[in-house]
């Protein structure tokens, strides 16, 4: 039982280093971790983790975490007390290790940052978090969160939902939770009418 | 001053919806403008310094800026200001949900959001192209990274660890040719 605790640690130790870029970048590493290797949860239930993340206020990344260590106690079984100690241990780890580098480096990097060696390491980790993110888009393209491909109503509507948020988030930069629960309300309207 | 410095963190973390690039003007008005702790050159330092470290930008930014005005006890004071009302709202969110997952009208709601959700994960890959400088010569970098991880399962952070050593040894060679890497 104690496991999962320090597994939840260990893995969010890790999550938090190896996040470059901003909290989607670091979606990519949660969802690796919980949703492929260890199935913990389904691509589903982590979407709506990510829906849930982007609505309610604060850091991405934290709220993520946050949920995400949450469900991944209680998934096995566990009371909330102790899902909410895995949460709490969850989003402690994600932080602890970045924050602990801001410090060793802090006076460091403010006198080095023009170094041209660690401007190139950034250029290409900068890069390579677009296909990381890229990969984490892909991943959760499920048949649970579209519906079975085919001439069905869940389907089209999603697909037509999936291409216009696509085309406002890029296009105009319509506000997230906007775009959200614009489609939260097409779900409840076309799903109950058909 | 740790304790005016946890109320604006709180009061950033609470109010903001969106995450660290939303907080970042927010942080700025509050820090530099309202509060008059550091100068803008010096809120400049911390953002190079929070997007080129590591971990959650805008966790970053509470670290470095708590650092500067108050030391080790600032960074706490930020940090916790900044998290505490997301972690108790989420908790308590999550704590609840179970009870009406199952509820049809909330189903319906999440069959519709879930592929805006997915949107909302894809969209960035363009806009941080863009900012990234993707270019002919370098696509190859994304594209491959996202293969790795989609169709061969590979972890992300085998994928993070040689990008950063390729990046120290393509900075190494062009510091020997003393040639300028990138697309221009």
């Amino acid at each position: 039982m104690q496991m999962i605790f320090l597994k939840l640690f260990w893995m969010f130790l890790k999550i938090g280093i190896f996040t470059f870029g901003g909290g989607y970048s670091m979606i990519a590493l949660i969802q690796n971790e919980v949703v492929e290797k260890q199935g913990w949860m389904t691509a589903q239930e982590f979407t709506d983790i990510l829906a849930i993340s982007q609505m309610t206020p604060g850091p991405v990344g934290i709220n993520t975490a946050t949920y995400a260590g949450y469900t991944a106690v209680v998934n096995m079984g566990l009371p909330v007390w102790q899902g909410v100690l895995g949460s709490l241990l969850a989003s402690l780890a994600v932080i602890l290790l970045p924050v602990a580098a801001i410090l060793l480096v802090h006076s460091y990097l403010s006198r080095h940052s023009d170094n041209p060696l660690i401007a190139q390491v950034l250029r290409t980790l900068r890069l390579t978090v677009v296909g990381l993110i890229a990969a984490a888009a892909l991943l959760l393209l499920t048949t649970e969160s579209f519906g079975t491909p085919g001439l069905n109503i869940q389907f089209v509507v999603s697909l037509l939902v999936f291409a216009v948020v696509f085309y406002l988030s890029v296009r105009h930069r319509t506000s997230p939770i906007l775009l959200i629960l614009a489609s939260g309300l097409v779900g409840l309207v076309v799903y109950s009418l058909f | 001053m740790l304790w005016q410095l946890f109320a604006s963190f709180w009061k950033i973390g609470t109010f903001t919806i969106g995450g660290g690039y939303v907080m970042i003007p927010l942080m700025e008005k509050e820090i530099v403008d309202r509060r008059r702790w550091m100068d803008r050159e010096e809120f400049l330092d911390c953002l190079s310094l929070s997007q080129a470290m590591p971990g959650i930008f805008a966790v970053n930014m509470a670290a470095c800026i708590g650092r500067r005005l108050c030391g080790v006890r600032g960074v706490i004071a930020a940090i916790a200001g900044n998290i505490l009302m997301p972690i108790v709202l989420i908790l308590l969110f999550a704590i609840f949900f179970r009870y009406f997952r199952d509820n049809v009208y909330v189903e319906r709601i999440f069959m519709g959001l879930r592929p805006a959700v997915v949107a909302l994960i894809a969209a960035p890959v363009f806009r941080m192209a863009k900012s990234a400088n993707v270019c002919w010569r370098n696509c190859w970098i994304p594209v491959v990274a996202a293969l790795l991880i989609w169709l061969l399962g590979v972890s992300p952070v085998w994928v993070i660890l040689a990008a950063i050593v390729g990046g120290l040894l393509y900075g190494f060679v062009s510091e020997r040719n003393k040639k300028e890497g990138g697309c221009r």
